[in-house]
Protein backbone atom coordinates (compact mmCIF):
# COMPACT_ATOMS: atom_id res chain seq x y z
CA UNK A 1 0.00 0.00 0.00
CA UNK A 2 1.40 3.67 -0.66
CA UNK A 3 1.21 5.40 2.17
CA UNK A 4 2.54 8.87 0.98
CA UNK A 5 1.84 10.38 -2.62
CA UNK A 6 2.71 13.40 -4.42
CA UNK A 7 1.91 14.15 -6.89
CA UNK A 8 3.13 17.21 -9.40
CA UNK A 9 3.74 19.12 -6.34
CA UNK A 10 4.78 22.97 -6.74
CA UNK A 11 5.58 25.16 -4.13
CA UNK A 12 6.80 29.03 -4.65
CA UNK A 13 7.89 31.87 -2.39
CA UNK A 14 7.99 34.74 -3.86
CA UNK A 15 10.37 34.05 -6.84
CA UNK A 16 11.62 31.23 -5.58
CA UNK A 17 10.64 27.82 -6.74
CA UNK A 18 11.52 25.53 -3.45
CA UNK A 19 9.64 22.48 -5.03
CA UNK A 20 9.23 22.51 -8.44
CA UNK A 21 6.58 19.42 -9.74
CA UNK A 22 7.73 16.65 -8.06
CA UNK A 23 5.68 13.35 -7.65
CA UNK A 24 6.75 10.28 -5.39
CA UNK A 25 5.50 7.66 -3.41
CA UNK A 26 6.31 5.52 -0.79
CA UNK A 27 5.57 1.59 0.61
CA UNK A 28 4.51 1.71 3.61
CA UNK A 29 6.62 -0.32 6.31
CA UNK A 30 9.91 1.17 4.13
CA UNK A 31 12.58 3.64 4.99
CA UNK A 32 12.18 6.35 2.25
CA UNK A 33 15.56 8.70 2.04
CA UNK A 34 14.60 11.99 0.46
CA UNK A 35 18.25 13.13 -0.32
CA UNK A 36 19.56 16.45 -1.79
CA UNK A 37 22.16 19.25 -0.75
CA UNK A 38 21.20 22.35 1.56
CA UNK A 39 18.28 24.75 0.35
CA UNK A 40 16.92 21.67 -2.49
CA UNK A 41 13.39 21.78 -1.03
CA UNK A 42 13.74 18.76 1.12
CA UNK A 43 12.30 20.64 4.21
CA UNK A 44 9.69 22.37 2.19
CA UNK A 45 7.99 18.96 0.70
CA UNK A 46 8.30 17.69 4.34
CA UNK A 47 6.62 20.52 5.64
CA UNK A 48 3.85 20.49 2.99
CA UNK A 49 3.55 16.81 4.17
CA UNK A 50 2.76 17.31 7.47
CA UNK A 51 0.63 20.05 6.82
CA UNK A 52 2.35 23.36 8.33
CA UNK A 53 2.26 24.89 4.34
CA UNK A 54 0.21 24.46 1.82
CA UNK A 55 1.41 23.70 -1.75
CA UNK A 56 1.07 26.32 -4.31
CA UNK A 57 -0.05 23.60 -6.65
CA UNK A 58 -0.17 19.49 -6.62
CA UNK A 59 -1.24 17.07 -4.06
CA UNK A 60 0.08 15.43 -1.30
CA UNK A 61 -2.05 12.47 0.25
CA UNK A 62 -0.89 10.57 3.57
CA UNK A 63 -2.32 7.60 4.46
CA UNK A 64 -5.38 8.12 2.02
CA UNK A 65 -5.73 12.19 3.60
CA UNK A 66 -5.09 14.49 1.78
CA UNK A 67 -2.16 17.14 3.30
CA UNK A 68 -3.74 20.49 2.46
CA UNK A 69 -7.74 19.60 3.35
CA UNK A 70 -7.41 16.92 5.90
CA UNK A 71 -5.00 18.43 8.04
CA UNK A 72 -5.96 16.92 11.71
CA UNK A 73 -6.27 13.33 10.35
CA UNK A 74 -2.97 13.74 8.72
CA UNK A 75 -1.72 15.13 11.59
CA UNK A 76 -3.02 12.02 13.62
CA UNK A 77 -0.86 9.85 11.65
CA UNK A 78 2.40 11.39 11.30
CA UNK A 79 5.22 11.88 13.89
CA UNK A 80 7.97 14.05 13.22
CA UNK A 81 11.63 14.67 14.35
CA UNK A 82 12.75 18.54 13.37
CA UNK A 83 15.90 19.40 12.03
CA UNK A 84 16.71 21.68 15.17
CA UNK A 85 14.76 20.61 18.60
CA UNK A 86 11.61 21.22 19.45
CA UNK A 87 11.80 19.90 22.96
CA UNK A 88 11.11 22.22 25.97
CA UNK A 89 14.56 22.67 27.34
CA UNK A 90 12.92 23.56 30.96
CA UNK A 91 10.84 20.05 31.44
CA UNK A 92 12.49 17.00 31.88
CA UNK A 93 12.38 14.19 29.37
CA UNK A 94 9.30 12.52 31.01
CA UNK A 95 7.50 15.71 31.59
CA UNK A 96 8.18 16.45 27.15
CA UNK A 97 6.72 12.78 26.50
CA UNK A 98 3.74 13.57 28.60
CA UNK A 99 2.92 16.77 27.16
CA UNK A 100 2.64 15.25 23.85
CA UNK A 101 0.87 12.20 24.63
CA UNK A 102 -1.80 14.64 26.11
CA UNK A 103 -1.86 16.47 22.82
CA UNK A 104 -2.27 13.97 20.82
CA UNK A 105 -5.19 12.09 22.54
CA UNK A 106 -3.64 9.35 23.91
CA UNK A 107 -6.03 7.52 26.61
CA UNK A 108 -5.48 8.14 30.07
CA UNK A 109 -5.04 4.86 30.87
CA UNK A 110 -2.02 4.32 28.11
CA UNK A 111 -0.18 7.67 28.99
CA UNK A 112 2.17 6.38 31.59
CA UNK A 113 2.69 3.17 29.92
CA UNK A 114 3.72 4.57 26.49
CA UNK A 115 5.87 7.03 28.07
CA UNK A 116 7.76 4.34 29.54
CA UNK A 117 7.69 2.12 26.58
CA UNK A 118 9.42 4.38 24.03
CA UNK A 119 11.89 5.92 26.89
CA UNK A 120 13.45 2.01 27.62
CA UNK A 121 13.34 2.03 23.77
CA UNK A 122 15.49 4.81 23.33
CA UNK A 123 17.36 3.59 26.66
CA UNK A 124 16.76 7.16 28.42
CA UNK A 125 14.48 5.07 31.39
CA UNK A 126 17.01 6.73 34.29
CA UNK A 127 17.73 10.03 32.34
CA UNK A 128 13.42 10.33 32.45
CA UNK A 129 13.56 12.94 35.47
CA UNK A 130 16.67 14.81 34.30
CA UNK A 131 15.45 18.31 32.14
CA UNK A 132 16.33 18.66 29.06
CA UNK A 133 19.29 21.46 29.13
CA UNK A 134 21.55 18.43 30.73
CA UNK A 135 20.88 16.25 27.46
CA UNK A 136 23.55 16.01 25.12
CA UNK A 137 22.76 16.22 21.71
CA UNK A 138 22.45 12.65 20.68
CA UNK A 139 20.25 11.79 23.75
CA UNK A 140 17.97 14.91 22.50
CA UNK A 141 17.38 13.34 19.14
CA UNK A 142 16.75 10.18 20.54
CA UNK A 143 14.54 11.50 22.67
CA UNK A 144 12.43 13.10 19.63
CA UNK A 145 12.58 10.17 18.15
CA UNK A 146 10.88 8.76 20.86
CA UNK A 147 7.80 11.35 21.40
CA UNK A 148 7.47 11.04 17.48
CA UNK A 149 6.55 7.27 18.33
CA UNK A 150 4.11 7.25 21.23
CA UNK A 151 1.21 8.08 19.39
CA UNK A 152 1.73 5.45 17.50
CA UNK A 153 2.09 7.26 13.49
CA UNK A 154 1.76 5.40 10.16
CA UNK A 155 4.69 7.54 9.20
CA UNK A 156 7.43 9.10 11.35
CA UNK A 157 9.51 12.07 9.36
CA UNK A 158 13.14 12.49 10.00
CA UNK A 159 14.46 15.35 8.81
CA UNK A 160 18.44 15.69 8.58
CA UNK A 161 18.42 13.06 12.12
CA UNK A 162 21.84 13.07 12.44
CA UNK A 163 22.85 16.71 11.96
CA UNK A 164 25.49 17.97 14.22
CA UNK A 165 26.22 14.53 16.13
CA UNK A 166 29.24 13.09 16.65
CA UNK A 167 30.29 9.98 14.71
CA UNK A 168 29.24 7.57 17.75
CA UNK A 169 26.41 9.22 18.37
CA UNK A 170 25.39 8.98 14.15
CA UNK A 171 25.96 5.00 14.37
CA UNK A 172 24.05 4.43 17.22
CA UNK A 173 20.83 6.31 15.57
CA UNK A 174 21.28 5.07 13.08
CA UNK A 175 21.16 1.33 13.68
CA UNK A 176 17.92 2.66 16.25
CA UNK A 177 16.28 4.10 13.17
CA UNK A 178 16.47 1.14 11.20
CA UNK A 179 14.77 -1.35 13.84
CA UNK A 180 11.61 1.20 13.78
CA UNK A 181 9.68 -0.22 10.53
CA UNK A 182 9.83 -3.50 12.04
CA UNK A 183 9.77 -3.05 15.89
CA UNK A 184 7.06 -0.02 14.99
CA UNK A 185 4.73 -0.69 12.15
CA UNK A 186 6.17 2.39 11.03
CA UNK A 187 7.05 4.12 7.78
CA UNK A 188 9.96 6.62 7.94
CA UNK A 189 10.63 9.38 5.91
CA UNK A 190 14.11 10.91 6.41
CA UNK A 191 16.25 13.52 4.79
CA UNK A 192 19.44 13.87 4.69
CA UNK A 193 22.05 15.46 2.95
CA UNK A 194 24.70 12.66 4.16
CA UNK A 195 24.88 10.22 0.86
CA UNK A 196 26.15 7.10 2.90
CA UNK A 197 23.77 7.37 5.30
CA UNK A 198 21.41 6.74 2.66
CA UNK A 199 22.56 3.22 2.22
CA UNK A 200 20.05 1.71 4.85
CA UNK A 201 17.14 2.94 2.59
CA UNK A 202 14.64 1.00 0.97
CA UNK A 203 14.37 3.65 -1.44
CA UNK A 204 15.29 6.73 -2.25
CA UNK A 205 14.40 9.84 -4.28
CA UNK A 206 17.46 12.81 -5.05
CA UNK A 207 15.99 15.99 -5.37
CA UNK A 208 17.78 19.03 -6.59
CA UNK A 209 17.11 22.77 -7.37
CA UNK A 210 13.01 21.62 -6.22
CA UNK A 211 13.50 18.74 -8.95
CA UNK A 212 13.49 14.77 -8.12
CA UNK A 213 16.28 14.12 -10.52
CA UNK A 214 16.75 10.59 -9.55
CA UNK A 215 14.76 7.46 -7.55
CA UNK A 216 15.06 4.05 -6.81
CA UNK A 217 16.51 1.43 -4.41
CA UNK A 218 20.39 2.33 -3.18
CA UNK A 219 21.84 -0.20 -6.02
CA UNK A 220 19.94 0.26 -8.65
CA UNK A 221 20.98 4.08 -8.31
CA UNK A 222 24.42 3.27 -8.16
CA UNK A 223 24.33 0.98 -11.15
CA UNK A 224 23.20 3.96 -13.08
CA UNK A 225 26.90 5.27 -12.26
CA UNK A 226 27.89 1.94 -14.90
CA UNK A 227 30.13 0.80 -12.06
CA UNK A 228 33.20 1.43 -10.31
CA UNK A 229 34.73 5.05 -10.34
CA UNK A 230 39.01 5.02 -11.46
CA UNK A 231 40.40 8.43 -10.16
CA UNK A 232 44.15 9.00 -12.12
CA UNK A 233 46.38 12.01 -11.12
CA UNK A 234 48.97 12.47 -14.29
CA UNK A 235 51.68 15.09 -15.01
CA UNK A 236 49.73 15.88 -18.37
CA UNK A 237 45.90 15.68 -17.55
CA UNK A 238 44.08 17.01 -21.12
CA UNK A 239 46.31 14.72 -23.28
CA UNK A 240 45.83 11.79 -21.00
CA UNK A 241 41.96 12.08 -21.48
CA UNK A 242 42.41 12.30 -24.93
CA UNK A 243 44.61 9.29 -24.89
CA UNK A 244 42.14 7.45 -22.54
CA UNK A 245 39.32 8.08 -23.91
CA UNK A 246 41.03 6.39 -27.81
CA UNK A 247 41.91 3.25 -25.87
CA UNK A 248 38.60 2.62 -24.00
CA UNK A 249 35.94 4.57 -25.73
CA UNK A 250 34.46 6.10 -22.56
CA UNK A 251 33.78 9.33 -20.65
CA UNK A 252 36.82 11.08 -18.86
CA UNK A 253 36.16 13.93 -16.83
CA UNK A 254 38.18 15.94 -14.77
CA UNK A 255 37.59 17.53 -11.26
CA UNK A 256 40.34 19.14 -8.91
CA UNK A 257 43.55 18.34 -10.96
CA UNK A 258 42.31 15.08 -10.96
CA UNK A 259 40.68 12.77 -14.06
CA UNK A 260 37.85 10.59 -13.32
CA UNK A 261 36.02 7.54 -15.58
CA UNK A 262 33.32 5.26 -14.26
CA UNK A 263 33.71 1.71 -16.03
CA UNK A 264 32.26 -1.27 -15.73
CA UNK A 265 35.26 -3.28 -14.47
CA UNK A 266 37.24 -0.73 -13.29
CA UNK A 267 40.22 -3.78 -12.36
CA UNK A 268 40.70 -5.00 -15.62
CA UNK A 269 40.77 -1.54 -16.63
CA UNK A 270 43.48 -0.02 -14.93
CA UNK A 271 45.81 -2.15 -16.23
CA UNK A 272 45.04 -0.60 -19.79
CA UNK A 273 45.18 2.57 -18.72
CA UNK A 274 48.77 2.13 -17.17
CA UNK A 275 49.88 0.81 -20.47
CA UNK A 276 49.06 3.71 -21.96
CA UNK A 277 49.67 6.39 -20.38
CA UNK A 278 52.99 5.62 -19.07
CA UNK A 279 55.36 7.17 -16.64
CA UNK A 280 52.65 10.11 -16.80
CA UNK A 281 50.51 8.21 -14.61
CA UNK A 282 51.20 9.90 -10.53
CA UNK A 283 48.50 7.69 -9.01
CA UNK A 284 45.81 5.63 -9.40
CA UNK A 285 42.69 4.81 -7.01
CA UNK A 286 39.49 2.95 -7.89
CA UNK A 287 36.29 3.54 -5.96
CA UNK A 288 33.16 0.93 -5.72
CA UNK A 289 30.50 3.39 -6.56
CA UNK A 290 28.28 5.51 -3.73
CA UNK A 291 25.48 7.08 -3.34
CA UNK A 292 27.58 10.32 -3.70
CA UNK A 293 28.80 9.42 -7.09
CA UNK A 294 25.39 8.95 -8.49
CA UNK A 295 24.90 12.65 -6.95
CA UNK A 296 28.20 14.15 -8.71
CA UNK A 297 27.14 12.26 -11.88
CA UNK A 298 23.88 13.63 -11.92
CA UNK A 299 24.59 17.13 -11.09
CA UNK A 300 28.47 17.59 -11.78
CA UNK A 301 28.59 18.78 -8.60
CA UNK A 302 29.07 17.16 -4.92
CA UNK A 303 26.53 17.15 -2.24
CA UNK A 304 28.78 18.92 0.27
CA UNK A 305 28.31 21.74 2.72
CA UNK A 306 30.62 23.39 0.53
CA UNK A 307 27.58 24.64 -1.94
CA UNK A 308 25.88 25.94 0.69
CA UNK A 309 26.97 29.37 0.88
CA UNK A 310 24.26 30.14 -1.97
CA UNK A 311 22.04 27.66 -0.85
CA UNK A 312 22.26 29.35 2.08
CA UNK A 313 20.55 32.61 1.18
CA UNK A 314 17.91 30.44 -1.03
CA UNK A 315 16.99 28.96 2.57
CA UNK A 316 16.98 32.65 3.89
CA UNK A 317 15.05 34.27 1.13
CA UNK A 318 12.69 31.23 1.95
CA UNK A 319 12.42 32.04 5.40
CA UNK A 320 11.99 35.63 5.57
CA UNK A 321 9.68 35.46 2.87
CA UNK A 322 7.92 32.78 5.00
CA UNK A 323 7.75 35.21 7.87
CA UNK A 324 5.86 37.95 5.59
CA UNK A 325 3.42 35.52 3.78
CA UNK A 326 2.58 32.44 6.16
CA UNK A 327 -0.01 30.11 5.05
CA UNK A 328 -1.13 33.00 2.46
CA UNK B 1 -13.27 23.10 18.23
CA UNK B 2 -11.35 22.77 21.43
CA UNK B 3 -9.57 20.11 22.68
CA UNK B 4 -9.94 19.78 26.35
CA UNK B 5 -6.55 17.63 26.73
CA UNK B 6 -4.50 19.64 25.07
CA UNK B 7 -5.82 23.04 26.69
CA UNK B 8 -5.40 20.97 30.26
CA UNK B 9 -1.73 20.10 29.16
CA UNK B 10 -0.58 23.57 28.21
CA UNK B 11 -1.74 25.44 31.00
CA UNK B 12 -0.13 22.89 33.00
CA UNK B 13 3.24 23.25 31.45
CA UNK B 14 3.31 26.85 32.20
CA UNK B 15 2.14 25.74 36.15
CA UNK B 16 5.02 23.64 36.14
CA UNK B 17 7.72 26.23 34.49
CA UNK B 18 6.26 29.05 36.44
CA UNK B 19 6.62 27.09 39.97
CA UNK B 20 9.98 25.93 39.02
CA UNK B 21 11.57 29.59 37.96
CA UNK B 22 11.89 31.14 41.46
CA UNK B 23 13.30 34.48 40.35
CA UNK B 24 10.34 35.24 38.54
CA UNK B 25 8.71 34.36 41.50
CA UNK B 26 10.85 37.03 44.03
CA UNK B 27 10.15 39.82 41.12
CA UNK B 28 6.42 39.29 41.36
CA UNK B 29 7.03 39.87 44.94
CA UNK B 30 9.62 42.62 44.73
CA UNK B 31 8.17 44.76 41.47
CA UNK B 32 4.56 45.81 43.30
CA UNK B 33 6.60 46.53 46.60
CA UNK B 34 9.04 49.27 45.28
CA UNK B 35 5.50 50.40 43.38
CA UNK B 36 3.92 51.14 45.81
CA UNK B 37 6.29 52.17 48.88
CA UNK B 38 9.33 53.84 46.44
CA UNK B 39 6.64 55.93 44.23
CA UNK B 40 3.61 55.30 46.43
CA UNK B 41 5.14 56.16 49.16
CA UNK B 42 7.32 59.28 47.88
CA UNK B 43 4.45 60.47 45.91
CA UNK B 44 2.24 60.47 48.78
CA UNK B 45 4.10 63.37 50.51
CA UNK B 46 3.07 65.64 47.68
CA UNK B 47 -0.30 64.52 46.71
CA UNK B 48 -3.09 65.56 48.98
CA UNK B 49 -5.39 62.65 50.42
CA UNK B 50 -8.70 62.29 49.02
CA UNK B 51 -11.53 61.94 51.57
CA UNK B 52 -10.04 59.20 53.26
CA UNK B 53 -7.73 57.91 50.66
CA UNK B 54 -4.26 58.01 50.88
CA UNK B 55 -2.03 58.18 47.54
CA UNK B 56 -0.28 55.23 47.99
CA UNK B 57 -3.98 53.45 48.62
CA UNK B 58 -5.24 55.15 45.76
CA UNK B 59 -2.37 53.17 43.47
CA UNK B 60 -3.44 50.05 44.95
CA UNK B 61 -5.54 49.10 42.55
CA UNK B 62 -3.30 49.92 40.24
CA UNK B 63 -0.39 48.24 41.36
CA UNK B 64 -2.38 45.08 40.94
CA UNK B 65 -3.62 45.51 37.69
CA UNK B 66 0.32 46.29 36.71
CA UNK B 67 0.74 42.87 38.20
CA UNK B 68 -1.40 41.37 35.74
CA UNK B 69 -0.60 43.83 32.76
CA UNK B 70 3.00 42.33 33.20
CA UNK B 71 2.47 38.64 34.09
CA UNK B 72 0.18 38.59 31.25
CA UNK B 73 1.95 39.78 28.43
CA UNK B 74 5.10 37.95 29.79
CA UNK B 75 2.82 34.35 29.97
CA UNK B 76 2.19 35.40 26.03
CA UNK B 77 4.97 36.62 25.48
CA UNK B 78 6.39 32.98 25.35
CA UNK B 79 4.72 32.38 22.41
CA UNK B 80 7.92 34.07 20.85
CA UNK B 81 10.32 32.34 22.91
CA UNK B 82 8.61 28.91 21.99
CA UNK B 83 9.19 30.30 18.33
CA UNK B 84 12.58 30.79 19.06
CA UNK B 85 13.27 27.24 20.28
CA UNK B 86 11.33 25.78 18.23
CA UNK B 87 8.98 24.17 20.88
CA UNK B 88 6.08 25.36 18.91
CA UNK B 89 6.34 23.19 15.78
CA UNK B 90 6.04 20.48 18.19
CA UNK B 91 2.70 22.12 18.95
CA UNK B 92 1.48 23.16 15.79
CA UNK B 93 1.59 19.73 14.11
CA UNK B 94 -0.16 18.61 16.77
CA UNK B 95 -3.80 17.41 16.14
CA UNK B 96 -4.98 20.23 17.88
CA UNK B 97 -6.96 23.61 16.49
CA UNK B 98 -5.39 26.63 16.86
CA UNK B 99 -8.29 27.73 18.93
CA UNK B 100 -7.51 25.31 21.53
CA UNK B 101 -3.52 26.11 21.40
CA UNK B 102 -4.66 30.23 22.15
CA UNK B 103 -7.41 29.10 24.89
CA UNK B 104 -4.55 27.00 26.25
CA UNK B 105 -2.39 29.84 26.49
CA UNK B 106 -5.16 32.61 27.36
CA UNK B 107 -6.02 30.30 30.06
CA UNK B 108 -2.52 30.07 31.55
CA UNK B 109 -2.01 33.39 31.66
CA UNK B 110 -5.06 34.06 33.49
CA UNK B 111 -4.59 31.36 36.26
CA UNK B 112 -1.02 32.66 36.82
CA UNK B 113 -1.65 36.32 36.83
CA UNK B 114 -4.24 36.36 39.09
CA UNK B 115 -2.31 34.13 42.03
CA UNK B 116 0.56 37.04 41.36
CA UNK B 117 -2.57 39.92 41.67
CA UNK B 118 -3.38 37.63 44.79
CA UNK B 119 0.04 37.63 46.22
CA UNK B 120 0.19 41.41 46.27
CA UNK B 121 -3.72 41.52 47.43
CA UNK B 122 -2.24 40.19 50.58
CA UNK B 123 -0.26 43.34 50.94
CA UNK B 124 -3.62 45.39 51.87
CA UNK B 125 -3.60 45.45 55.79
CA UNK B 126 0.10 47.12 55.35
CA UNK B 127 -1.76 49.91 53.60
CA UNK B 128 -4.38 50.91 56.02
CA UNK B 129 -7.13 49.26 54.04
CA UNK B 130 -9.68 47.35 55.24
CA UNK B 131 -11.43 44.69 52.83
CA UNK B 132 -14.03 42.20 53.81
CA UNK B 133 -13.65 38.69 52.48
CA UNK B 134 -16.78 39.63 49.62
CA UNK B 135 -14.69 42.39 48.08
CA UNK B 136 -11.50 39.76 48.50
CA UNK B 137 -13.63 37.38 45.99
CA UNK B 138 -14.67 40.12 43.75
CA UNK B 139 -11.40 41.51 43.51
CA UNK B 140 -10.26 37.87 41.93
CA UNK B 141 -12.62 38.14 40.04
CA UNK B 142 -12.02 40.95 38.24
CA UNK B 143 -8.25 40.39 38.28
CA UNK B 144 -9.27 36.80 36.42
CA UNK B 145 -11.47 38.62 34.09
CA UNK B 146 -8.93 41.44 33.12
CA UNK B 147 -5.87 38.71 33.44
CA UNK B 148 -7.40 36.86 30.72
CA UNK B 149 -8.55 39.79 28.17
CA UNK B 150 -4.70 41.29 28.73
CA UNK B 151 -3.25 37.12 27.62
CA UNK B 152 -5.26 36.81 24.76
CA UNK B 153 -4.33 40.60 23.72
CA UNK B 154 -0.63 39.36 24.49
CA UNK B 155 -1.16 36.59 22.02
CA UNK B 156 -2.61 38.91 19.55
CA UNK B 157 0.83 40.92 19.97
CA UNK B 158 3.17 37.50 19.73
CA UNK B 159 1.96 36.06 16.60
CA UNK B 160 2.62 39.25 14.74
CA UNK B 161 6.26 39.13 15.82
CA UNK B 162 8.68 35.82 16.02
CA UNK B 163 12.27 36.97 17.31
CA UNK B 164 12.88 38.06 21.16
CA UNK B 165 14.11 41.30 19.90
CA UNK B 166 10.78 42.68 19.59
CA UNK B 167 10.22 42.05 23.10
CA UNK B 168 11.76 45.44 24.00
CA UNK B 169 9.85 46.85 21.18
CA UNK B 170 6.38 45.39 22.98
CA UNK B 171 7.44 46.71 26.39
CA UNK B 172 8.47 50.32 25.59
CA UNK B 173 6.03 50.96 22.80
CA UNK B 174 2.65 49.00 24.22
CA UNK B 175 3.29 47.89 27.54
CA UNK B 176 4.45 51.14 29.15
CA UNK B 177 1.79 53.60 27.97
CA UNK B 178 -0.41 50.84 28.70
CA UNK B 179 0.07 51.45 32.03
CA UNK B 180 0.71 54.73 32.25
CA UNK B 181 -2.65 55.45 30.63
CA UNK B 182 -4.54 53.04 32.74
CA UNK B 183 -6.16 55.66 35.36
CA UNK B 184 -2.89 53.48 37.77
CA UNK B 185 -0.88 56.44 38.89
CA UNK B 186 -3.26 59.41 38.39
CA UNK B 187 -7.27 59.97 37.98
CA UNK B 188 -8.61 59.51 34.52
CA UNK B 189 -10.65 62.31 35.16
CA UNK B 190 -7.90 64.64 36.01
CA UNK B 191 -6.01 64.20 32.81
CA UNK B 192 -6.08 66.60 29.35
CA UNK B 193 -8.18 65.61 26.65
CA UNK B 194 -5.93 64.06 24.14
CA UNK B 195 -4.88 61.58 26.94
CA UNK B 196 -8.11 60.84 28.33
CA UNK B 197 -9.19 59.62 24.46
CA UNK B 198 -6.43 56.74 24.95
CA UNK B 199 -7.01 55.85 28.39
CA UNK B 200 -10.65 55.05 27.42
CA UNK B 201 -9.41 52.93 24.98
CA UNK B 202 -7.41 51.17 26.97
CA UNK B 203 -8.95 48.18 28.46
CA UNK B 204 -6.74 48.34 31.61
CA UNK B 205 -8.66 51.38 32.41
CA UNK B 206 -11.64 49.58 32.96
CA UNK B 207 -10.30 46.74 35.17
CA UNK B 208 -8.79 48.90 36.77
CA UNK B 209 -11.47 51.05 37.59
CA UNK B 210 -13.36 47.98 38.75
CA UNK B 211 -10.67 47.46 41.05
CA UNK B 212 -10.87 51.08 42.52
CA UNK B 213 -14.74 50.73 42.63
CA UNK B 214 -14.48 47.50 44.86
CA UNK B 215 -11.74 48.95 46.61
CA UNK B 216 -13.08 52.16 47.75
CA UNK B 217 -16.76 51.70 47.15
CA UNK B 218 -17.57 55.20 49.16
CA UNK B 219 -15.01 57.59 48.34
CA UNK B 220 -16.77 60.36 45.83
CA UNK B 221 -13.81 62.76 45.54
CA UNK B 222 -10.85 63.07 43.28
CA UNK B 223 -9.47 59.15 44.25
CA UNK B 224 -12.56 57.69 43.39
CA UNK B 225 -13.20 55.20 40.54
CA UNK B 226 -14.41 57.18 36.98
CA UNK B 227 -17.11 54.95 35.86
CA UNK B 228 -19.66 52.65 37.46
CA UNK B 229 -18.85 49.29 38.06
CA UNK B 230 -20.77 47.56 35.88
CA UNK B 231 -19.64 49.01 32.94
CA UNK B 232 -16.38 48.40 34.30
CA UNK B 233 -17.21 45.19 34.44
CA UNK B 234 -19.20 44.75 30.62
CA UNK B 235 -16.14 46.15 28.93
CA UNK B 236 -13.21 43.80 30.46
CA UNK B 237 -15.77 40.89 29.86
CA UNK B 238 -16.18 41.85 26.19
CA UNK B 239 -12.69 42.61 25.67
CA UNK B 240 -11.45 39.04 26.61
CA UNK B 241 -14.10 37.25 24.70
CA UNK B 242 -13.10 39.12 21.69
CA UNK B 243 -9.92 39.56 21.97
CA UNK B 244 -9.37 35.71 22.10
CA UNK B 245 -11.61 34.92 19.32
CA UNK B 246 -9.47 37.65 16.96
CA UNK B 247 -6.04 36.00 18.51
CA UNK B 248 -7.74 32.53 17.14
CA UNK B 249 -8.19 33.80 14.05
CA UNK B 250 -4.98 35.66 13.53
CA UNK B 251 -3.10 32.33 15.10
CA UNK B 252 -5.00 30.35 12.71
CA UNK B 253 -3.98 32.07 9.76
CA UNK B 254 0.37 33.31 11.13
CA UNK B 255 0.97 29.84 12.82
Amino acid sequence: MQIIRVENLVRRFGAITAVDDISFSVEEGAIFGFLGPNGAGKTTTINILCTLLAPTSGKAFLNGHDCDLESSEVRKSIGIVFQDSSLDKDLTARENLIFHAYLYNVPKAERKKRVEEVLSFVELTERGDDLIKKFSGGMKRRLEVARGLIHRPKVLFLDEPTLGLDPQSRTNLWEFITELPKKHKVTIFMTTHYMEEAEVCDKIAIIDKGKIIASGTPSELKKTVGGDIIYLRTSDNKNSMEDIRKVLDVDVSEKDGEIYLSALKGDVCIPKIIRELGDRVLSVRMQRPTLNDVFLRLTGKEIRPETATTDDNVKETVRSYRRRHDRD
Amino acid sequence: MIETNAVYVIVAREFKKFIREKTRLFSIIARPLLWLFLVGGGMSRLVPAGEGVSYIQFIFPGIIGMTILFSSIFSSISIIWDKEFGFMKEILVAPVSRFSVVLGKATSGMILSTVQAAIVLCLFPFLGLDLSLLQIAAIIVICAILAFAIAAFGILLASFYDSYESFSVIMNFIVMPMFFLSGAMYPVKLLPWVLKIFAKLNPLTYGIDALKNVIFPYETGRMAADFPLLLDVAVITAVSVVFVLIAGKVFERKG
